[in-house]
């Protein structure tokens, strides 16, 4: 099932959640909707269920029209943020209850559907809660069931509203994994929301990065990652670092120091934004003829594999974050106070 | 004197004072002077009054107790009572889901309005609302003559006392649920409508499910109110024994004749009655809560 979302926009008063947002789902991949709140995931994510309307513009489901087309007719599976478990039923009764509202006619016979909420039970590895209510599991459970439910109307489409925003690290990291595998098993098409980009990145097959009602970019995790369309899409994907600089000839010029920058050997001359990622950055020790950013070490702090370093330029107030090896550090020694050089690796630059 | 104790080696405590048990409690003398407080209050204006009522009742003996409840008046009366509030309580029941759940679950334009016009009865006396309604209704009312040609009686007769008892119990149901509603939110019923479930099913599988406990409330309080409404039904009814007269306008009309263990056998019914629905809703709720 593909899904195509066609100029969509939709405002709620003066605010624009959706300015004319063009997308393109295909048949069984896993998309991620990366972006900070208030960027328009969510609203787009209800649209493409049907749970919000268009002021203008066009859902299709398989190359069809589904605009006007009612919630319940689009055979969406939708999971919630925050579950919405009916609070009333047992477990069993809430992966039930897509069976047990079909009209009699489409209605599954009572063996049936007690087959197909235990296959789906079993499929989320918690049959044995069967009988037990909302309240009494935990949110990794509930996030399990409420996927369990989502499924057990057999969807064309599954969506997924920051689907582990409100778990704690550990089970977040564990469950992601888990959706990953699930869906290779099944290969629904499938749209998750989220504001993570470790996690947008880990388990997606691409990731549409938005930002103030627009799509920034549509990629693999690899491409929005090495190659972010604009600096919103850079920042937004990790640290970063930024150097106000100029661009010429196909390098970058920061603070007495330039780097090869080859795509944009025929960008014109002029002021340019440059930024590189914490573990692009060298850090040296000043000795004759060496180039690079003179800067003072603020503060080392040792993060598991990492160590991070915080270093102020001489020039500018930004502090520059460094992320070295343990190897590399150690082999430095860096103290705070001590003098160093700075050298971007690698940087991107978009222009001013 | 120490200026300081040592963490470890709390102070010994002052002769006299009590140790308090534990890090949360108040002391014994404020817990025993609040807890006596309530009680006394309690007594004097729960306890003792209800008492009275049946120790007045029954004063005058058995006898006279049960003649004065099987009197036909008074088994009219009583019959005109469970009438009014058995037409009057399922109506709300309904408009009061209906008004809550299209104020809880969606956005529309005059919501406010609608907010206000619920809670009005609660705002107006109810001498008013019965007056409204003999303005409305009465024979020099707006629609008196139009009533009185196609013979229409609303004004002192039962139609009149079940507009009245409608009108000044609305707001129970209604504002019961909607701060549960609200509080609730529409996450469920958008899951169940995403799972194929019809207007109507979300209705009876999810939303009401969700406020049965406040809805039962709800309509015990419109009940209690239905049937001992004084002064909206005073104003429409007319008190015409046998007739008009409900529950609480027979026991002041026997009050103001002086037959006090006749009224005081009444008020004795209205406060079963009040007993028993508090004891049925006692029993719901332990019988289907899980």
């Amino acid at each position: 099932m593909s899904i195509e979302v066609r100029n969509v926009t939709r405002r709620f008063g003066s605010f624009a959640a959706l300015e004319d947002v063009s997308l393109e789902v295909c048949t069984g991949e896993l998309l991620a909707l990366l972006g900070p709140s208030g960027s328009g995931k969510t609203t787009l994510l209800r649209v493409i269920a049907g749970l919000e309307t268009v002021d203008s513009g066009q859902v299709l489901f398989h190359g069809e029209d589904a605009t006007t087309q009612h919630v319940r007719e689009r055979r969406v599976g939708f999971v919630f943020q925050h579950y919405a478990l009916f609070r009333h039923l047992s477990i069993f009764e809430n992966v039930a209850f897509g069976l047990r509202v079909r009209p009699r006619s489409r209605r599954p016979p009572e063996a049936e559907i007690r087959r197909r909420v235990h296959e789906l039970l079993a499929l989320v590895q918690l049959d044995w809660l069967a009988d037990r209510y909302p309240h009494q599991l935990s949110g990794g459970q509930r996030q399990r069931i409420a996927l369990a439910r989502a499924l057990a109307v057999e969807p064309r489409v599954l969506l997924l509203d920051e689907p582990f925003g409100a778990l704690d690290a550990k089970v977040r990291q564990e469950l992601r994994r888990w959706l990953r595998r699930l869906h290779d098993e099944m290969h629904i098409t499938s749209v998750f929301v989220t504001h993570d980009q470790d996690e947008a990145l880990e388990v997606s097959d691409r990731v549409v990065v938005m930002n103030e009602g627009r799509i920034q970019q549509v990629g693999t995790p690899q491409e929005v990652y090495d190659q972010p369309a604009n600096a919103f899409v850079y920042r937004f994907l990790g640290n970063v670092n930024l150097f106000h600089g100029r661009v010429q000839e196909g390098r970058a010029l920061i603070g007495g120091d330039s780097v090869a920058v080859p795509a944009h050997g025929d960008t014109p001359a002029g002021a340019a934004l440059a930024f590189a990622r914490p573990h692009d950055i060298e850090v040296l020790r000043p000795r004759a003829g060496a180039q690079g950013i003179a800067a003072r070490v603020e503060h080392v702090l040792a993060l598991g594999s990492l160590v991070r370093v915080d270093l102020r330029p001489d020039a500018g107030n930004e502090v520059i974050h460094a992320e070295l090896s343990r190897e590399d550090a150690r082999g430095l020694a860096l103290a705070a106070g001590e003098r160093v050089l700075v050298r971007p690796r690698e940087v991107r630059v978009f222009a001013a | 004197m120490t200026a300081l104790a040592l963490p470890s080696q709390p102070a010994a405590p002052a002769a006299g004072a009590r140790r308090i048990d534990r890090a949360t409690a108040e002391p014994a003398w404020v817990r025993l002077a609040l807890i006596g407080l309530a009680l006394a209050f309690l007594t004097t204006f729960l306890f003792v009054p209800l008492a009275a009522v049946f120790y007045e009742a029954l004063r005058k003996g058995v006898v006279v107790y049960a003649r004065a409840i099987t009197e036909p008046d008074a088994l009219a009366a009583v019959r005109l009572t469970l009438l009014a509030a058995a037409i009057s309580v399922p109506l709300n029941l309904v408009f009061g889901v209906a008004a809550a759940w299209a104020i809880a679950k969606f956005e529309f334009r005059g919501k406010n309005v609608l907010v206000t016009l619920i809670d009005l009865p609660f705002s107006v006396s109810p001498v008013i609302a019965g007056l409204i309604y003999v303005l409305v209704f009465g024979l020099q009312g707006w629609l008196g003559e139009t009533l009185r040609d196609h013979d229409l009686k609303v004004i002192f007769a039962v139609p009149g006392i079940v507009l009245a008892t409608v009108f000044v119990t609305f707001p129970f149901v209604a504002r019961e649920l909607i701060p549960l509603m609200q509080a609730q939110g529409v996450e469920e019923e958008e899951a169940a409508v995403v799972l194929g479930a019809r207007g109507w099913q979300v209705l009876w599988r999810v939303t009401l499910p969700n406020v049965k406990w406040g809805l039962l409330y709800g309509v015990i309080l419109c009940n209690a109110r239905a049937m001992g409404e004084f002064g909206a039904v005073s104003v429409v009814s007319g008190h015409i024994r046998g007739m008009t007269n409900t529950l609480p306008l027979h026991v002041e009309i026997l009050y103001n004749e002086y037959q006090f263990a006749a009224a005081f056998a009444a008020a004795s019914l209205l406060a079963l009655l009040a007993l028993v629905t508090l004891a049925l809703k006692a029993w719901v709720e332990r019988r289907f809560s899980h």
